[in-house]
């Protein structure tokens, strides 16, 4: 199946190459977007297009792909990319976090810890902090040269004068290394402190022409103000599933009536708490 | 115009690379790690953990230097009919390849620009033993500290003092392979 019709993983190996070259540079470079020439996938830019090229430089025959959307395993988004890949490389797959080498994520960090063997892929929407502030690319990247932050302070300290705290929920800003400031995607703050971790952390962009990296072990340090320090804070409700207390959670609406319940974002989570087979 | 340059690339190209290039990412994500890589047969003087890297990453697009000691017709050869990778001066080389000895002064290599600090050389230096013995090695991708046998310090100190511009290396011997990003402070 997978012998004939395409190419291992997807793409030709020069793209490949390129991808990888970027992917190096990226890993040397904490936190640093690093241009590449994005290929157009057979999906759609917002469905991952620049995880799945990452995901596809990185694979070996001998991985076991685990893809998520917003901690799920079997939502569209993440159906699809596992077949894509099962179809174009043959990999073995799993939704046990535990079990895979590889997991290619949109917006969630998995609750159990990643070990050092295994390497996360991030779907990234739009990799650069400053955008929303700063418009212009040359201007970011001049920033980024100079580590010239400011503007990102006063758009937090702004938060506070108008909210009384620091309104950003998710794309909450990091500092990598103590040298570039890293949109981490759009991950809920909950996840931030995750991002420090003994797993090799990849970032793609395909519309937008970026990869980053996040090394094992490297130090992450959310923005926040001394007087203001950084809350990743959390629903306070437990899972209605598995009772979890620590866990990420999503709000469902059950019915028309106002119902609702609170339940593990992370499905492999919630199911291996319960006791299932995922 | 010998045939023996047709010979030592990868068998199974995309697979092959698949592996060569994990290792090359465990390698340059978790500095001091040793990895092991196969697939490559390259020419003398030029060890199979340094084919594999150029197989892997080397194309028509990435500008290569040979230093004097691996500048040799039959590797030239091999490295244009497996990768077409141009031959140039250590100046403008994407990836440098030779021992240390022959590489020097590394100062001349690419550190890459403010704004594009990826924009630097990738050397793979040839070493005559690679073991976590030496150097003591911390920053991004290591836990605590790490060992690893550098042919010398000061040039990999200076280098880290540039961050985020600098060049990163390969050190490569027999099979195994180990990375040396920028972002390395290296003592001792």
């Amino acid at each position: 199946m997978s012998d004939t019709d395409y190419n291992f993983a997807y793409l030709d190996e020069q793209t490949k190459r390129m991808i990888r070259r970027a992917i190096l540079k990226g890993v040397a470079v904490p936190g640093y977007q690093v241009p590449f020439a994005s290929r157009e996938m057979p999906m759609p830019y917002g469905w991952g297009t620049g995880g799945v090229q990452v995901t596809a430089a990185c694979l070996t025959p001998a991985d076991r792909l685990k893809v998520i959307d917003q901690g799920a395993d079997d939502t569209t988004n993440a159906v699809s990319i596992r077949k894509f890949f099962e179809k174009t490389a043959g990999v073995a797959v799993t939704e046990r976090t535990a079990e895979a080498t590889i997991i290619q994520t949109r917006h969630r960090i998995p609750e159990v810890p990643l070990t050092e063997d295994q390497i996360l892929v991030y779907q990234v929407p739009i990799p650069e902090p400053l955008r929303f502030l700063e418009p212009s690319e040359v201007e970011t990247r001049k920033m980024h040269a100079l580590e010239d932050y400011g503007l990102m302070h006063v758009k937090l300290y702004e938060d506070i004068s108008r909210h009384g705290e620091i309104a950003t929920a998710y794309a909450y800003p990091v500092k990598v290394e103590g040298r570039y400031v890293m949109d981490p995607s759009p991950i809920p703050k909950f996840d931030n402190p995750k991002l420090e971790s003994a797993a090799l952390q990849l970032f793609g962009a395909g519309r937008e022409q970026r990869i980053y990296a996040v090394p094992p072990h490297t130090r992450v340090v959310s923005l926040d103000f001394d007087d203001y320090p950084f809350d990743p804070s959390k629903a306070p409700h437990a899972c209605a599933l598995c009772g979890a207390l620590d866990s990420y959670l999503d709000e469902v609406i059950t019915d028309d009536a106002g119902g609702r319940m609170f339940v593990c974002s992370d499905t492999d989570f919630c199911a291996s708490r319960r006791g299932e087979a995922a | 115009m010998t045939i023996t340059h047709l010979d030592g690339g990868f068998a199974d190209l995309a697979r092959d690379a698949a592996h060569a290039f994990r290792a090359a990412l465990q390698a340059m994500a978790r500095p001091g790690r040793i990895e092991a890589v196969t697939g490559a047969a390259p020419p003398a003087p030029c060890s199979v953990a340094a084919g594999a890297l150029l197989l892997t990453l080397c194309d028509t697009t990435t500008p290569l230097y040979l230093a004097p000691s691996h500048d040799a017709e039959g590797l030239r050869g091999w490295i244009t009919f497996h990768t077409g990778a141009p031959f140039t001066g250590p100046e403008h080389a994407m990836f440098a390849l030779g021992t240390w000895a022959a590489l020097q002064p590394v100062t001349r290599f690419a550190p890459g620009t403010a704004e594009y600090p990826d924009r630097s050389a990738t050397l793979i230096v040839e070493v005559e033993a690679l073991a976590n013995r030496g150097a003591t090695l911390t920053g991004p991708g290591i836990e605590t500290q790490a060992q690893l046998s550098l042919p010398e310090t000061e040039a990999f100190a200076a280098n880290r003092r540039r961050f985020p511009l600098g060049f990163d290396t390969y050190l490569t011997c027999g099979d195994r392979l180990a990375g040396l990003p920028r972002s390395t402070r290296v003592e001792g």
